[in-house]
């Protein structure tokens, strides 16, 4: 690679939940979205509106909670990327995953890995989100089935649940 | 076709000449749309990503002039302490897509863009800020005024890149209002800008996705000049404040689209100049200031 770096067609490399994975073969417009689920067989990440619009393929991009349908996978490089895989990465359900079951907050499942990336990334940057500050971090997130209610339960629950820790 | 993720601007500018047609691609919200609608390849990119010095800011003492780099993200804009030096940007910010386009999407973009509709762009207008350009011959600053052309058209030339905006800083109030048709991930039928410089002595405003690019509403401004002092706090009556939005509409050419009609723009025009109006003079009224 020249500096500047320059990936053509051929090949690139991404670090994904802290692994890196050589990408190979990719069309120069391909997503992070379209990479992580086609080539590097993570397909946690959902794509719907391939327009930013669902929130269905959120994942967190260098800290931020991005739409991986919106990052050109080939400008990627160097970025660590976290997927809901990457959230519980022994395969047990984490405390947010556990809390969207007991609350009733999944129902078809389609929104919830992203929804589930959402409010990890929330609650690590603050605990204690207020329901205004709920509702605006998960609202580039749409869910058709729930009517977001049990949804809205599940991140107190979360929240509640590791306040508790904190105090105990 | 190839990828170009830069480091710096010296490296974009140098890319540019060496690709001319290549996209610049900063969060990627509007170009990625097109990609993925389209599936097709997209030439030449130079991803400004990596690009550090375009999302550093920093304010000027002497002149009190903010300058802004183009790729600093709406989720800092919205963020103290950016929010507390440009209210009406922090407002229009807010007003952006999802937290997860906010975190991509930059004024840099919207003024690449150049929608009419790019909620960025009439807090711009309405505060006279100067856009920099960087291209392989030199540097330009454009007045905001100057750089929008028209629907998606600006004043970037092929080799330039967007490096900078400047924004004098004022005191007095400034605000940002916009309809959609709902509250959250909404494109603007209608938006407006209005910046009360109380030092200054000026009342400026700025709509946008009601003409082929945002526009002044200077007829209005002028008028409201000749009507009441704009130095310090502002004495404005409900009717003073109805007057200035029905003015103001007339200086917009808005269209019927997908999005809404023309009759309706015009009219949510006219209640944004008037509530902003209103907002301005209760502020000063209540010792609220902007700073």
């Amino acid at each position: 690679m020249t500096t500047p770096q320059q990936s053509g067609n051929e090949f690139f490399s991404l670090t994904v939940n802290g692994m890196s994975h050589q990408v190979q073969d990719a069309w120069v417009g391909e997503s992070l979205l379209y990479v992580l689920r086609e080539r590097l067989g993570l397909p946690g990440t959902k794509g719907a509106c391939e327009q930013g619009e669902c929130g269905s393929c959120t994942v967190i991009m260098d800290g931020e909670a991005v739409c991986a349908c919106l990052v050109m996978a080939a400008t990627a490089v160097e970025a660590d990327i976290v997927t809901v895989e990457g959230l519980s990465p022994d395969g047990e359900p984490t405390d947010v995953q556990r809390s969207f079951v007991d609350a009733g907050g999944v129902q078809c499942g389609f929104c919830t890995p992203g929804l589930i990336v959402a409010v990890h990334h929330l609650l690590d940057r603050n605990p204690t989100p207020n329901e205004l500050e709920i509702r605006e971090a998960i609202s580039g997130n749409i869910c058709r089935c729930t009517g977001y209610g049990r949804i809205f339960e599940a991140v107190r629950q979360a929240r509640d649940a590791r306040q508790e820790q904190v105090h105990e | 076709m190839t990828v170009i993720n830069a480091t710096s601007i010296d490296e974009v500018v140098t890319a540019l000449r060496e690709y001319p047609a290549a996209r610049l691609l900063q969060g990627g919200t509007d170009v990625m749309v097109e990609v993925n609608l389209n599936r097709t390849g997209v030439g030449d990119v130079i991803a400004l990503r990596r690009v550090s010095e375009l999302r550093r800011w920093h304010v000027d003492d002497e002149s009190r002039i903010m300058r802004l780099g183009a790729g600093v993200p709406y989720a800092e804009l919205e963020r103290s302490p950016l929010c507390d030096l440009l209210p009406a940007l922090a407002e229009a910010a807010r007003t952006v897509g999802s937290p997860q386009i906010r975190a991509a999407g930059s004024l840099g973009g919207n003024l690449g863009t150049c929608s009419p509709a790019g909620d960025g762009l009439p807090v711009l207008s309405a505060c006279d800020a100067v856009v920099h350009l960087q291209g392989s011959t030199g540097s330009r600053d454009v007045s905001i005024h100057d750089f929008m052309l028209g629907v998606k058209r600006n004043a970037r030339r092929p080799d330039e890149l967007i490096t900078a905006v400047s924004i004098p800083l004022t005191r007095g109030f400034q605000g940002y209002a916009k309809v959609g048709t709902r509250n959250a991930m909404v494109i603007s039928v209608a938006s407006a800008c209005l910046v009360h410089d109380s030092e200054g002595g000026s009342v400026r405003l700025a709509f946008g996705a009601v003409a082929p690019t945002v526009v002044r509403a200077r007829v209005a401004e002028s008028w409201l000049a000749d009507a009441l002092s704009l130095r310090g706090p502002l004495a404005v009556t409900p009717r003073i404040a109805q007057e200035f939005g029905r003015r103001a509409a007339m200086e917009c050419a808005p269209i019927d689209d997908h999005r809404s009609t023309a009759a309706y723009r015009r009219h949510a025009v006219a209640v944004l100049a008037e509530r902003l109006l209103l907002r301005a003079a209760s502020s000063n009224a209540s010792g609220g200031d902007a700073r």
